[in-house]
């Protein structure tokens, strides 16, 4: 049922969205019976090169609990120009500037096509874009020019309008004021001290009279003339300045003796540069930019001592609850990341380190606010170069890809609620009709703010069937979902966007086979790794994977068939087929199943199984698991390189051999973000460890009878393989026991 | 007096009835106040009643009496027995006439004069009475003579010019007895009642002015001869006898009675500073004072001479109260006279007298006494062929080091005695070794750190460009060593208002850096590198930032200040760079900003003369004086700058400067035009000024007496180490020493005073200062080897030490009883019999009446709401680290004649007395008290003079505005300009010259300065305060 495939790729397309179930089980007791929960993987932001905004106001529904936008899933009555809510079924009067609408007349946002649609509209003044540069001094030399250079190419990169500050900090933190003219001035705070925002704006000299700061009401922006603020200038003015600023930047000037760590006051810096934006440009597009060369070591949000004897904590030390600062430095950091989500800016981390740099207690200001989180060995990397300059890239429109302070909101029709969303927001607490009381992820509320966000930003919504099961929906009705993202777009320009789907409902017991053929495996898949994830976080980790292999051996139960205790005769239909295999390898990594390709003199590069059995002499291996990229070259391969065959004109194809997964490596790095990690090595090379540790361990040293064989390279693991794992599975599965 | 006298009860306070009494007995109708209360208008002495006809007496009458009634005969008969006639003059006795309400009873016996709180004495005491008794008042001044008759030839010229020399023994003059208290004013109404004091109270009798000092004999040889030390302790009488016919010493008073005009007592015959002053500048003035003898009196400070350090200290560096300390300690309680020295460890020596040596043994340090750790001095005693030396001050026996020793001659001396400095000389200087460093490391040459308010008011008013400019100029001018090039002191800039502005000033900076610190709560130096730096290496980017920081500022609108943190960052900046160093404040309001050591306007005129007063003085918030700990344990000396415009609390502002060392200046209400010249000196001359840095006195004592209190700029952490963040040539500490056992007359009484200090090259020494003063069993050696002003500057800073925990009532009553005290103990112990109506004062304390008076008078003693509480704690805070001259001069200004010029001469003209009755209206005089100087013009001044002082032709055309006089070329001006040039030459403040002319409202200003007459703001009378003392003698000897 190739549709299937074809609709969801067309959804997703279309409106961003993809749904686990396409055909929704129609009462709560059956939709629990799914396993797999009803929930959707929302892009909110997806680029949509092909639809024009329009330039006016939405239509919203009078009801003051819904106030749905007006779509075309509506009834509309042409004559009596009046339209009913598709989610409340309230009755509205068109607007007088839809006087002239018919059916022959209608506005975009009632055509079908339009199931998406985005507004521009005024509210506000618009303010300019905003980027903090928050950095670390406590660099050595190299890393510091290279960070510096950055820095300054970065300039050219930003809108010409957009204001830019600068904070760096080591033992102290200075911020700069960027508009002196024959005297260069800054601003020190000690690292040791935290401070409030009110503190901090006394200190900076910023308060003035107090602006009531209307949380929840990000778009009735304060009436007041754009604050002009010492530290944070239009680019296009002070550019020269901060270059040079930038140039004369020097190591943190303070001593550190042997045996010791730099003293680096990453809280309290970041504590500034919040305090800083919260006081001059709330709720308006922000970005804290903090660049970081280490872990903090002093004051709050210390993650290690500075005595280098004390090594930072591992993950041993955090079992066992030894990790004597985490709690505290978390707090800290999520106490920032709250309120940078409050003022509706967000916070990027880029972290470049050989050792650790403690983003397991920062990772909160980036995930809450919608930052990125980058982390490579030194500043003088490609990967950091690179990734940094695509923080700037511009989208297909020439646009900047990045939006500010957007706020979700989702509304669904009766039968349904709302359990949770999952991505990088937090909750907006806003209660309503369609608020369920059971969470998934971050729950109890309609509308969540994602301060930084991108086209590809993707958040897990998930939802819960309240429909009865005595109360049958009738036949052909459909449930629909409306998700309206309100956000501040890279022009400055305040826009909302209106994503309305509907889908069938089915019974479960009658017309399983629809749902079934309807299930997204890969959607489901990504969708419950994000439930594991975020369950990791909150509970304890082995249980997390007993739940996965819970929730699994449950699918294959409900949905498999088989004879009962007969494993051998499991099947699972094609829209099941790989969702086993994705679980394997959420439960092997950290994220979701890499892909491999070989390269060979056998025919066209082709995708290979993520197994050990793929490693061949004869081949050229290329993974991609999102933050890596790795090229293997096989054993046999690899020696003929040294020997230098493609350097003979004789064998010029193996030189094209050579060359084609570099050119397909290079095409990866060019468009994803954050820049992969590069690997490129071969059998036998201490970086293929990148490549054994991801495929799945087929041969290993425990089933010696494939060792010396052809037929790939053993794993030395413990780890089972998917063989095994499946093996397994199926025996759960069909157990009668279970 | 010492502080324990204050914080104990004070042994004299059962005085306090009876002092009641007297005051209201003469008090006109509101007094009811004590007499401790001298300086209050509202006492009976003090109240002004010009126009009051008085009766006159003949003069040296030493028996003036008022009309008498019954029962005062036997007063009067004292009085004529005292036979001040002896002088050769005919006492005529002046009987004013009976006073019309004096229907009192007959006067009661004397010994319930002491008991005025009787009704019964009160109701029957006749007020005339009072007025006989004082009227008959004499005083009669007594030197040893008056034991030792036989020696009059050396007698002490003093000040008397009577033409006949006589046999002391005659001279005592006649006067009531002390105890002789006036009974209640009031013979009608009884007690203290005050409506009605009679008049008859008013009849004073006073010797009249036609004659000149009757009653004064005049000793022979005006000179004294060789025989002047006081070695030659049988050779007396230095002090002549003097006899004083005193008047009644409150003028006060109605004018209804009948009788001849009164007319003053001639203020000349009264006891003269100005007289001795002169006398001693005749007598040793220009001549080389050599300090080879233990025990000898040196010149005064006002006398000129050139000291020759032969093994004692000089006395520019230590002035002890006496040079003989009595032997015993119960000897001493009876005196009562201080035990004290007054050290100034940096005091300038004038170009001729020798720098101090530097003496250094390398490695092996300074010699010390094994036990009591006194450094290597004369004071030494080398043994058994100089192996061993005795410790002079603990009497130990010590090792001579291998390195030091040396043969000893015939007499017992090392014959390397007049090659070493520290064998031969009272002061000198050793190099010390790292054990005597802060954390055994060489110390790092000191910095200077410039801390400039840019509030709003200071860029107003362009002080902070006037800073900033002259600092350009100043810097250059940074204190050196006299071997080295350049100065070694590190320089750094700091701005501040509400926050504080550190700069980067390194040397390699295109431009210099600003870092903001705005925490002022727990202030913090942001920077390590470029905050301290050399100025020659970093002039460029310092004087780009000179230019820069008015500029900067011009359009500040911040008006608040913090003052503490400000503080706390030089402190701590010095700390990061780990040396000591100054910092130089330029504040000019109240700190109110929100941050330690905020402060609040807590000036109130209601705790004036409350218990509460001393609260005033007192800093508002604890946290100054932790600050002033810190800054002394980390060698952070502050020097304040502060241009007020109201109240600034300088109490609480200045005690960190107080307690590290530091100077501070006040230049109220601060004009541009006016007061620069005055600021700019001040501050290049404390730059420029040489200053030893972490310094830690020790003052060592031979046995049977020891250290005790210690009153200066200085930061006590225990009894015995005195702290100074820095010292400079002005500050000077006074000691005050105890008994603890017996003295050896024959060994002496030795002191030791080692400062340990940085100097200003980052070399760490020690300087060295050796003193030795006799000891006696017989009083009258220590009475003739006190020193007044010694004394003065002991009494002024231990009573102003004693106003921060106790009433000022209390304290001034202690004064004057102490001062009584000591004087009748010289009376009963050293002067031969004579009538207790006379009053006796020792030669060597002649002018101590009038300078304790001067002292009761100064503002700090005076709480009186026209005078401000910054006036009075900045006075406070001045004296407190006064040397001996300085403390002189501001308690008896100087004021020099200047109409009668001798115009070819080089020398300054002779003073004269600090009273209105010396001015005159065709005169012009200067008046200078170390802060401030005033040039008195009179209505008639010579028009000439005018024109050559001023260039305008009348008296009319002077402007009062200027504060310098214009450069003129002729004669006058430049000898005014030269003599005004001499007066401030070596002041530690420079004076602004204040124009006053005759009968306009600022003479009011200059009136006060005029101390040996009635203060405007109640201080007595000099003559009254005679008269108070002479009461309360007489009470004491009966």
């Amino acid at each position: 049922m190739a549709t299937y495939l074809e609709f969801i790729q067309q959804n997703e397309e279309r409106d961003g969205v993809r749904f686990s179930w396409n055909v929704w089980p129609s009462s709560r007791l059956e939709a629990t019976r799914m396993v797999v929960p009803l929930a959707c993987l929302l892009t909110p932001l997806r680029e949509r090169p092909d639809l024009p905004p329009v330039q006016y106001e939405p239509v919203l529904c009078s009801r003051p609990t819904c106030k749905a936008v007006l779509n075309p899933l509506c009834q509309v009555d042409y004559r009596a120009k009046l339209w009913a809510c598709n989610f409340c079924f309230q009755r509205n009067q068109f607007p007088p500037a839809y006087a002239g609408i018919s059916e022959v007349n209608q506005p975009a946002e009632l055509m079908p096509q339009f199931s998406t649609i985005e507004y521009i509209v005024q509210r506000g003044p618009q303010t300019p874009l905003i980027f903090l540069y928050v950095v670390d001094t406590c660099l050595e030399e190299e890393d510091l020019q290279a960070l510096k250079e950055s820095l300054q190419m970065s300039l050219s990169l930003l809108p010409a309008d957009a204001l830019v500050g600068l904070i760096t900090f080591g033992r102290m933190i200075q911020v700069h004021e960027l508009s002196c003219e024959g005297i260069s001035k800054s601003y020190v705070f000690r690292g040791t001290k935290d401070l409030t925002a009110k503190q901090i704006q006394d200190m900076l000299g910023l308060s003035r009279p107090a602006v009531p700061i209307q949380q929840g009401r990000p778009l009735q922006a304060p009436e007041q003339p754009v604050i002009s603020s010492r530290f944070l200038q239009p680019v296009h003015k002070i550019d020269m300045n901060l270059t040079d600023l930038l140039g004369e930047l020097q190591r943190d000037p303070w001593p550190v003796t042997q045996g010791k760590r730099p003293l680096r006051s990453t809280g309290v810096a970041l504590s500034i540069a919040v305090g800083l934006l919260e006081g001059t440009f709330p709720n308006t597009g922000a970005r804290i930019m903090l660049f970081t060369g280490g872990p903090p070591t002093q004051g709050p949000g210390m993650v290690v001592g500075d005595e280098l004897k004390t090594p930072i904590r591992s993950w041993h030390d955090i079992e066992k609850d030894n990790a004597r600062f985490m709690k505290k430095a978390t707090k800290h950091y999520e106490t920032l990341a709250n309120r940078t989500a409050t003022n509706g800016h967000c916070i990027d981390i880029y972290a470049c380190a050989l050792d650790q740099t403690g983003l397991l207690e920062m990772k909160c200001c980036a995930n809450l606010t919608g930052g990125h989180m980058v982390m490579g060995d030194s500043f003088n990397t490609s990967l950091f170069k690179q990734t940094f300059q695509r923080v700037f890239n511009k989208g297909l429109n020439g646009e900047f890809r990045m939006a500010f302070g957007a706020n979700l909101e989702v509304k669904t029709s009766r039968e349904l609620k709302i359990a949770g969303a999952i991505g990088p927001c937090v909750s907006l607490n806003v209660k309503g009709p369609c608020v369920s009381e059971n969470e998934l992820g971050i729950g109890g509320t309609s509308q969540w703010k994602i301060c930084g966000l991108d086209p590809c930003t993707t958040l897990a919504i998930y939802f819960e069937v309240v429909n009865q099961h005595n109360a049958p929906i009738p036949q052909g009705g459909r449930g629909a979902v409306q998700f309206v993202t309100q956000y501040q777009h890279s022009s400055t320009q305040k826009r909302i966007r209106v994503t309305t789907i509907a889908r069938n409902w089915a019974d479960a017991q009658s017309q399983l086979q629809h749902i079934e053929a309807a299930f997204d495996q890969e959607a489901a898949a990504v969708l419950m790794a994000r439930l594991g994830v975020y369950r990791a976080e909150s509970e304890e980790g082995p249980d997390v994977l007993r739940w996965l292999d819970r929730q699994l051996i449950r699918l294959c139960q409900k949905f498999g068939q088989y004879n009962k205790d007969d494993p051998n005769s499991f099947r699972l239909s094609e829209s099941f087929s790989l969702y086993p295999q994705f679980m394997f390898h959420l439960r092997r990594s950290p994220f979701l199943q890499p892909i491999l390709y070989a390269y060979s003199f056998h025919g066209p590069p082709e995708p290979v199984l993520l197994d050990s059995s793929s490693i061949l002499p004869d081949r050229i291996l290329l993974m991609d698991t999102f933050f890596q990229i790795v090229i293997y070259l096989g054993e046999t391969i690899a020696q003929w390189q040294k020997a230098g065959y493609q350097d003979m004109p004789e064998y010029e194809n193996f030189k094209h051999l050579l060359q084609a997964p570099l050119d397909d490596a290079q095409e990866i790095l060019q468009t994803r973000f954050p820049m992969p990690r590069y690997v490129h090595t071969e059998h036998g090379g201490s970086q293929a460890r990148f490549l054994l540790s991801k495929v799945n361990p087929s041969q290993t040293h425990n089933n010696l009878y494939a060792w010396g064989q052809e037929s790939g390279a053993p794993i030395l693991t413990d780890d089972v393989s998917l063989q095994v794992f499946m093996d397994h599975l199926k025996k759960l599965a069909v157990s009668s026991a279970a | 007096m010492s502080q324990q006298g204050y914080v104990t009860a004070p042994p004299y306070s059962q005085s306090q009835p009876r002092m009641g009494g007297f005051s209201a007995g003469f008090g006109p109708p509101n007094s009811s106040l004590h007499y401790g209360h001298y300086g209050d208008p509202n006492s009976s002495h003090a109240a002004p009643q010009p126009g009051m006809s008085k009766p006159t007496v003949p003069l040296g009458s030493s028996a003036p009496l008022g009309p008498l009634p019954p029962g005062t005969h036997q007063f009067s008969q004292n009085n004529f027995q005292s036979g001040a006639s002896a002088a050769g003059q005919q006492p005529h006795r002046f009987q004013s006439p009976p006073p019309p309400n004096n229907t009192g009873p007959s006067y009661p016996p004397s010994s319930l004069h002491s008991q005025p709180a009787s009704p019964h004495t009160a109701s029957t005491s006749c007020t005339t009475q009072l007025a006989n008794q004082l009227n008959s008042m004499q005083i009669n001044s007594y030197g040893p003579s008056a034991i030792q008759s036989s020696h009059t030839s050396s007698g002490h010229p003093a000040s008397f010019q009577g033409p006949q020399p006589l046999p002391l023994t005659q001279h005592q003059m006649a006067l009531p007895p002390g105890p002789q208290i006036p009974p209640p004013a009031n013979n009608f109404s009884g007690l203290c009642a005050q409506s009605s004091l009679p008049n008859m109270a008013r009849q004073d009798g006073i010797p009249g002015s036609g004659l000149p000092n009757p009653n004064l004999q005049q000793l022979p040889g005006q000179t004294p001869g060789p025989g002047y030390h006081p070695q030659q302790g049988n050779y007396g009488p230095q002090m002549a006898g003097s006899q004083l016919s005193y008047p009644g010493a409150f003028p006060g008073g109605p004018a209804q009675l009948s009788g001849p005009p009164q007319k003053r007592l001639d203020p000349d015959s009264i006891p003269s500073p100005i007289q001795v002053i002169e006398n001693d500048k005749s007598s040793r003035g220009g001549q080389i004072y050599a300090t080879n003898t233990r025990g000898q009196v040196p010149p005064l400070v006002t006398t000129d001479c050139l000291i020759q350090d032969q093994g004692h200290a000089s006395p520019r560096y230590i002035r002890c109260t006496t040079y003989c300390f009595p032997s015993t300690s119960d000897m001493a309680k009876q005196a009562r006279i201080p035990l004290a020295a007054v050290i100034q460890p940096f005091a300038t020596v004038p170009q001729n007298e020798t720098p101090l040596y530097v003496v250094n043994h390398g490695e092996a340090g300074p010699i010390r006494c094994n036990r009591c750790k006194a450094y290597m001095c004369p004071f030494m005693q080398f043994i058994e062929g100089g192996r061993r030396y005795q410790c002079g001050f603990c009497n130990c026996i010590n090792d001579v080091p291998p390195f030091f020793f040396q043969h000893l001659d015939h007499i017992g001396r090392r014959v390397d005695h007049y090659e070493r400095p520290e064998l031969s000389l009272g002061s000198y200087e050793y190099v010390a070794t790292l054990d005597y460093c802060r954390n055994n490391k060489p110390p790092n040459p000191p910095a200077y750190i410039f801390m400039i308010d840019v509030s709003y008011r200071n860029i107003n008013s362009g002080l902070v460009k006037l800073i900033c400019d002259e600092l350009k100029t100043l810097l250059d001018k940074l204190p050196r060593e006299e071997q080295e090039e350049s100065s070694a002191i590190r320089v750094g800039f700091v701005t501040y208002n509400k926050v504080l502005h550190f700069f980067n000033v390194k040397s390699n900076l295109a431009q210099p850096q600003m870092m903001v610190v705005s925490d002022v709560g727990e202030v913090f130096v942001p920077l390590l590198d470029g905050f301290l730096v050399n100025f020659q290496e970093s002039r460029s980017v310092v004087n780009n930032l000179l230019d820069q920081i008015p500029e900067m500022f011009a359009d500040t609108n911040e008006s608040e200040t913090i003052f503490a943190p400000v503080i706390q960052a030089g402190m701590e900046a010095l700390k990061a760079a780990e040396c000591a160093g100054k910092l130089f404040i330029f504040h000019s309001s109240l700190p109110t900003a929100e941050a330690p050591g905020k402060l609040r306007n807590r000036d109130d005129k209601k705790l004036l003369n409350t218990d509460k007063e001393k609260t005033l003085f007192q800093p508002q918030v604890n946290s100054y004086e932790s600050l002033a700990r810190d800054c002394v344990a980390n060698g952070c000396c502050v020097n304040l700058f502060l241009f007020p415009n109201q109240y600034v609390d300088i109490a609480s502002l200045g005690l960190v400067t107080m307690h590290t060392g530091g100077t501070l200046y006040k230049y109220n209400n601060f004009q541009l035009n006016s007061d620069s010249p005055q600021f700019l000196t001040d501050l290049r001359r404390d730059i420029e000024k040489k200053t030893g840095f972490d310094a830690i006195m020790r003052v060592r004592t031979s046995t049977g007496f020891r250290a005790t209190d210690f009153f200066g700029a200085i930061y006590m952490n225990n009894t015995t180490d005195v702290e100074m963040a820095a010292v400079d040539c002005d500050k000077a500490v006074t000691v005050e020493f105890k008994h603890d056992d017996k003295l050896n007359e024959d060994s002496g009484a030795l002191i030791q005073c080692a400062v340990l200090y940085t100097s200003i090259s980052g070399q760490r020494r020690l300087r060295i200062h050796n003193i030795g003063l006799n000891c006696s069993t017989q009083l009258a050696d220590v009475y003739k080897t006190c020193e007044t002003d010694a004394l003065i500057n002991f009494f002024a800073k231990s009573a102003f030490k004693a106003i921060l925990s106790q009433p000022l009532k209390a304290v001034r009553e202690i004064l004057v009883s102490q001062t009584a005290h000591m004087l009748a103990c010289y009376r009963k112990n050293c002067a031969s019999p004579s009538a207790v109506s006379q009053l006796i004062l020792p030669d060597a304390m002649k002018v101590l009446p009038v300078y304790v008076n001067c002292l009761l008078k100064s503002s700090v003693l005076t709480g009186r709401p026209e005078i401000p509480t910054d006036e009075r704690a900045y006075h406070r805070q001045l004296v407190m680290s006064m040397g001996v001259a300085d403390t002189q001069l501001f308690f008896y200004p100087q004021l020099l004649p200047i109409h009668n010029l001798d115009l070819k001469s080089d020398a300054v003209p002779a003073a004269v007395r600090c009273s209105e009755e010396r001015l005159s209206e065709g005169g012009a005089f200067i008046l200078a008290n170390g802060l401030s100087m005033f040039l008195w013009l009179g209505v008639s001044t010579p028009p000439e003079l005018i024109q050559g002082l001023f260039n305008v032709p009348s008296f009319a055309h002077i402007s009062t505005e200027a504060t310098l006089l214009p450069d003129l070329a002729n004669t006058y001006s430049k000898k005014i300009k030269s003599i005004v040039e001499h007066i401030q030459n070596q002041k530690p403040y420079t004076m602004k010259l204040m124009i006053v002319k005759q009968r306009e409202q600022p003479e009011m200003l200059f009136r006060q300065f005029l101390v040996e007459d009635k203060s405007i703001h109640g201080g007595a009378s000099y003559v009254d305060f005679l008269c108070c003392v002479h009461k309360e003698i007489c009470q004491l000897l009966n």
